[in-house]
């Protein structure tokens, strides 16, 4: 694709020159021949190989069923085609459906408070009241650092009674409390321990970016703290809470890895809880191929399908935004002026 | 922020003192808060460091630790003992898969956004676009085509199955691209042409010298990502001695059940997993704070 970079034309040093970015420049095209290439093909292969192939062969697969000709022994599998009866098979099956459920469930009590749990520290520590904001911000970001799987395994053994000192202590109080009865809180707090800090810290970062010109105006104009942090500072970085939220969504339908912890201690936890949970095991326990690529398909497709929203929502109440915020000051002006 | 300037706001909606409470209350509610927040953070990793000194009858019992039940020494000893030693081949595996792999993808990564950021070229926005597509591609829904279409190629259950999914990261080409423009100077690019250096080896000595601090970052998360990843290995490999240490530790915690000797082989071996990686976020600071940074403006 790159190779058509090859156009013959003047080739003196002196051609070289022009703006580095975009500019194509042709007298420019000759000199850096190849080197585009070569820096990225690798990329580009990769990609290609891990990304790009891997979804068409999904496709293909779950076009298909195996039959299994003769008595199942040894018998040769046969690959049949089955059109969408693949899909057919795990939309029609309860089990996938309830994960979706499950998952559904899952988003509209993680999302939402993870976000505003992120978002509000984030604020706390961008306030000039705020002490020690490396401390804090190294300490909240710290669970990042620790895998998936040992945070599940962490709580999990926090949620047990006779190894979790929190759980002896409430039962000590009377309150008899069973995490495992619950799974889904169980799952949300893993996950908001996992990803608060972490998100916290690009909420920080940007709430860092804000001029502040901006919040000094904001100040000579009245607002409070809590106004210049739900009037200016939160619509200011709301490209980044549109970005959090994305990767948020599209990370919550991949759940996984809590859930198959938890699946060998709570009991509601079933072995196809999640869409993805489902896929791997119809893979793995049930060898259906064709199935598990057709409900890989589906949470991509979902999963597609969920962006486009979050990105069309978002940018279509950014625009009418825009549109207005530019005459808030002055009328917020006039008003205190009055 | 405010104090100084209050006073140019003579009136309010609202009366002066209520609003002025608040103000000088919430300084100790602004950092408890923020200390509230730290000790959910930390506790469960403060736990972690205290039940790994427990021998299993203390951890099972919930039992405190102290001067008499410290059994750090023997739980280590036993982690390094159990199945001839199996816990330190698996680190050295994700030692490896993280190394190798978080090596090889920043550098394919810094090539890649190197080249959207330095060259003009047919077509070049729309393929970015998409590599900005597959960063929003479900990497779980790609393991299992991925580990059917390896079977095929008969690399299931090799280091590649693991090694080569790992090297593939959009986002990173996206942040080499953000940081190339925020490090790059033009004019560098341009003397080194006119002293004649090839482009290659320009980028080689010059380009990725300048964007090191970003290098180091795409390195640092495709490093923590690659540790801390668990389906791609665990639909990939199923021969132990290739399992990096979240498998391994997954399949000891599967055991616990039956053998409760296991529950301090998994809590020790969970807190000399996370080690590495807080060592890492702990000294480098500005480098995961700066990809943070680039990954949020935009």
């Amino acid at each position: 694709m790159s190779g058509a970079t090859s156009v013959p034309g003047g080739g003196t040093p002196a051609a070289a020159r022009g703006g580095p970015a975009g500019t194509p420049a042709p007298r420019r095209r000759r000199a850096p021949f190849g080197a585009p290439v070569v820096l990225l093909a690798p990329f580009l292969l990769l990609f290609t190989a891990c990304t790009l192939i891997p979804i068409g062969y999904a496709v293909y697969l779950s076009l298909f069923s195996e039959r299994r000709s003769g008595l199942g022994f040894g018998g040769a599998t046969t690959q049949v085609f089955t059109g969408l009866g693949n899909y057919a098979r795990a939309l029609g099956d309860a089990a996938f459906r309830d994960g979706f459920w499950n998952t559904a469930q899952y988003c509209l009590l993680y999302i939402p408070l993870m976000l505003g749990l992120s978002l509000a520290v984030a604020l706390l520590l961008d306030s000039a009241l705020a002490r020690a904001k490396r401390f804090f911000q190294l300490a909240l970001f710290l669970p990042h650092a620790v895998p998936g799987i040992i945070a599940a395994l962490v709580w999990t053994y926090l949620y047990t009674p006779g190894i979790s000192p929190v759980i002896d202590a409430l039962n000590s109080t009377g309150a008899q409390v069973d995490v495992f009865g619950h799974p889904l809180p169980a799952i949300v707090n893993i996950a908001v321990w996992e990803w608060t800090g972490y998100n916290m810290v690009i909420f920080y970062a940007a709430l860092q970016a804000i001029p502040r010109e901006v919040l000094e105006a904001a100040v000579v104009d009245g607002a409070g703290p809590l106004r210049t942090a739900f009037s200016v500072k939160i619509p200011l970085i709301r490209a980044s809470v549109v970005m959090v939220g994305l990767f948020t969504v599209i990370g919550s339908l991949q759940l996984f890895t809590e859930p198959v912890i938890l699946h060998d201690v709570a009991p509601g936890v079933v072995s196809t809880w999640t869409p993805n949970m489902y896929a791997y095991s119809a893979a793995f326990e049930r060898n259906d191929y064709g199935l598990a690529a057709a409900s890989s398909v589906i949470l991509a497709l979902v999963a597609a399908a969920l962006s486009f929203v979050v990105t069309r929502f978002t940018r279509g109440r950014d625009e009418k935004r825009a549109g207005k915020r530019t005459p808030k000051p002055t009328e917020h002006r006039t008003e205190t002026a009055r | 922020m405010s104090s100084t300037l209050t006073p140019v706001r003579p009136a309010a909606d609202t009366a002066a003192p209520p609003r002025r409470r608040p103000w000088t209350l919430s300084k100790t509610a602004v950092n408890g808060a923020l200390v509230l927040a730290t000790l959910y953070t930390l506790l469960p990793l403060g736990w972690l460091l205290t039940a790994s000194a427990k021998n299993t009858a203390d951890l099972i019992g919930g039992r405190s630790l102290g001067a008499g039940n410290f059994h750090l020494g023997q739980n280590l000893h036993d982690l390094a003992t159990t199945g001839d030693g199996i816990y330190f081949r698996w680190y050295l595996n994700s030692l490896l898969y993280a190394g190798i792999g978080a090596l090889l993808c920043a550098l394919i990564c810094v090539g890649a956004g190197y080249a959207f950021h330095v060259y003009g070229f047919p077509g070049k926005e729309k393929l970015f676009g998409v590599v900005l597509l597959g960063v929003l591609v479900p990497t779980t829904a790609l393991a299992l085509p991925m580990y059917l279409l390896a079977s095929q190629l008969h690399i299931v259950n090799t280091y590649w199955a693991v090694l080569l999914p790992s090297l593939v990261n959009p986002f990173g080409v996206y942040l080499a691209r953000v940081f190339c423009a925020g490090y790059l100077p033009g004019e560098t690019l341009e003397a080194a042409r006119m002293d004649g250096a090839s482009e290659l080896r320009i980028f080689w000595s010059i380009g990725l010298k300048m964007v090191m601090p970003g290098f180091v970052t795409i390195f640092l998360f495709q490093f923590t990502a690659i540790w801390n990843n668990f389906f791609l290995p665990l639909v990939m490999l199923s021969d132990n001695r290739l399992f990096p240490v979240s498998l391994g530790l997954y399949t000891w915690n599967a055991q616990t059940h039956a053998f409760p000797e296991y529950y301090p082989l998994v809590v020790t071996g969970s807190l000399l997993a996370i080690l590495p990686l807080v060592i890492a976020f702990v000294l480098l600071q500005r480098h995961w704070k700066a990809g943070m940074t680039a990954g949020s403006v935009k």
